[in-house]
């Protein structure tokens, strides 16, 4: 990781029923770069983000944006940073009752920043932006494939233009094809914007596809950070054996104690 | 003594269990009612809301009411008739219904469709990850979830239960006429007679209430619902359970404002 500093954790912890799911979290994630956060189910992946996002209030710590610790934050300037940040969801988290163009131009409709009439039209050069034809804005979420529910989530991410977008699993559930297809309007739309971006995924290939620089976290601390290119050949055992898909290793062996 | 002090500390915890879920939702309800004092407004949602509750709960509600009517009339006519009062049919019914049937068989109708059914959306908005997807969408989700439908509930009931005095009362002259031969005029008159505003009155603050009370379950319950298909399900029901009883329960404790002596 090199330049400017977008997003900094430092000693992170939260605890759920006793049980502690981030044990110290320090994460740097620099400005207009893609960190890609690596780690096994339940290693604390996802209320890692949650955490940055303000969905999750962590017990101690702290969490700087663009230097300000956002968690001593008065809860309005809190909720106001949610204007600055942009999230796809691992299952799309598309609403149901709304259909697809109302979707995508969601957060610019709720920040009264255009007309209904405008947001149809901003839908359309947002669905145009991810692949999909303008008559897809009528149809409601129930009737997309997964693929195209992906799709339409990454254009209602970054429809507001934000500064920091967050992927949660992007490619889970997706084919292999779909996936690098994915892949490729994460990166095409994180370029465009110049945003930081973090993601959360099991999926090796994305992840050296969508990561400029990467983060593993194991038994809820960061293990190791590195370059997204060397996952795999990195010289850190955890990280290989589980960028490796590796049955043996230092993860199986801790498992096992 | 482990056999004496379990069951004892067993139902400590459910007390404090019990205490701390209504201080819960007591909480849960101030934010939401907070919220309607502060834009934005989602008065798209308020009437979306408001007809599902208003609208097509009528059906079931106007259903529920007229045979109420029918069947009231049919009981208090037998019963009276052993000390000659049959006159008093018509006086009887129009009580009962606007004091009690009226705004309780109707909030309890509400809360089997509307407390479902907003526990049941809610609640798959919150396994799904769409209540988290609108606060990344600055959105609030109590006041664009939660507010418009408390108060769509809070609004919508009474015009449901005013149309269920109506049609209450209206099933009960239909039976006293065409079936025990009551004078039309003769009944409509008694009923008029009998009719006063505090007793309507009363019975939509109840309405009231009780729509408020079934929304705020139903909306409370989605909102917490955890798991995936069995916590919504689990939601669901408790959601209807709860609504119901505490509609019963707030009847008689409303009853007792309005007319204890």
């Amino acid at each position: 990781m090199s330049g400017t500093l977008k997003i900094r954790m430092r000693g992170v912890r939260k605890a759920f029923g006793g049980k502690q799911v981030l044990d110290g979290v320090d994460l740097d994630c620099g400005a207009a770069r893609s960190t890609v956060i690596l780690g096994g189910s339940g290693s604390g992946k996802s209320v890692t983000i949650k955490c940055i996002i303000g969905l999750i209030t962590p017990d101690e710590g702290v969490i700087e944006i663009d230097g300000v610790d956002v968690l001593k934050l008065p809860r309005r300037d809190r909720e106001a940073l949610g204007d600055r940040i942009g999230m796809l969801f691992q299952n799309g988290a598309l609403f149901d009752s709304l259909p697809v163009w109302e979707n995508v131009c969601f957060k610019l409709l709720a920040q009264g920043k255009i007309t209904r009439a405008q947001a149809r039209d901003r839908a359309v050069e947002a669905l145009a932006s991810v692949g999909l034809a303008a008559s897809v804005g009528e149809l409601s979420p129930a009737e997309l494939s997964g693929g195209m529910q992906k799709r339409v989530a990454l254009a209602r991410a970054v429809a507001a233009q934000p500064e920091i977008i967050f992927f949660d699993e992007p490619t889970t559930g997706l084919d292999p094809i779909m996936g690098a297809v994915i892949d490729g309007l994460i990166v095409d739309c994180v370029k465009r914007l110049g945003a930081t971006a973090v993601s959360i995924t099991h999926d090796m290939a994305s992840a050296r596809r969508i990561g400029d620089d990467a983060a593993m976290i194991f038994k809820g601390k960061i293990v190791w950070t590195g370059a997204a290119a060397t996952l795999g050949h990195s010289g850190n055992a955890m990280v290989d054996q589980f960028a490796n898909g590796e049955r043996e290793g230092p993860i199986q062996m801790e498992l096992r104690k | 003594m482990d056999i004496i002090l379990n069951p004892v500390a067993a139902v400590g915890r459910g007390v404090l269990g019990a205490c701390r879920t209504v201080g819960d939702v007591a909480l849960f309800a101030l934010e939401a009612l907070s919220h309607l004092f502060r834009p934005p407004f989602y008065g798209r949602l308020f009437l979306r809301a408001f007809l599902e509750i208003a609208y097509f709960s009528l059906p079931v509600v106007a259903l529920t009411a007229v045979f109420t009517g029918m069947v009231l009339v049919l009981q208090s006519y037998t019963g009276f008739a052993r000390f000659n009062a049959t006159g008093a049919v018509a006086n009887l019914v129009v009580l009962s219904i606007t004091r009690e049937l009226g705004p309780v068989l109707a909030g309890l109708m509400v809360a089997g469709r509307i407390s479902a059914s907003f526990a049941a959306e809610i609640g798959t908005m919150r396994v799904t990850d769409q209540i988290d997807a609108l606060t990344t969408l600055s959105t609030n989700p109590m006041k664009y979830l939660v507010a418009p439908r408390l108060l769509a509930g809070a609004l919508a009931m009474p015009l449901l239960v005013l149309v269920a005095d109506v049609l209450g009362v209206m099933g009960g002259w239909l039976v006293a006429t065409v079936k025990l031969g009551f004078v039309s005029a003769t009944y409509l008159k008694a009923t008029a007679d009998f009719l006063q505003f505090d007793d309507v009155f009363s019975g939509l603050v109840k309405a009231s209430v009780f729509g408020f009370v079934v929304a705020l379950m139903g909306t409370w319950c989605g909102y917490n619902s955890k798991g995936g298909a069995q916590g919504v399900g689990g939601a669901t029901t408790t959601a209807v359970v709860t609504s119901s009883i505490l509609i019963l329960a707030l009847d008689y404790v409303l009853t007792e404002m309005f007319f204890a002596q």
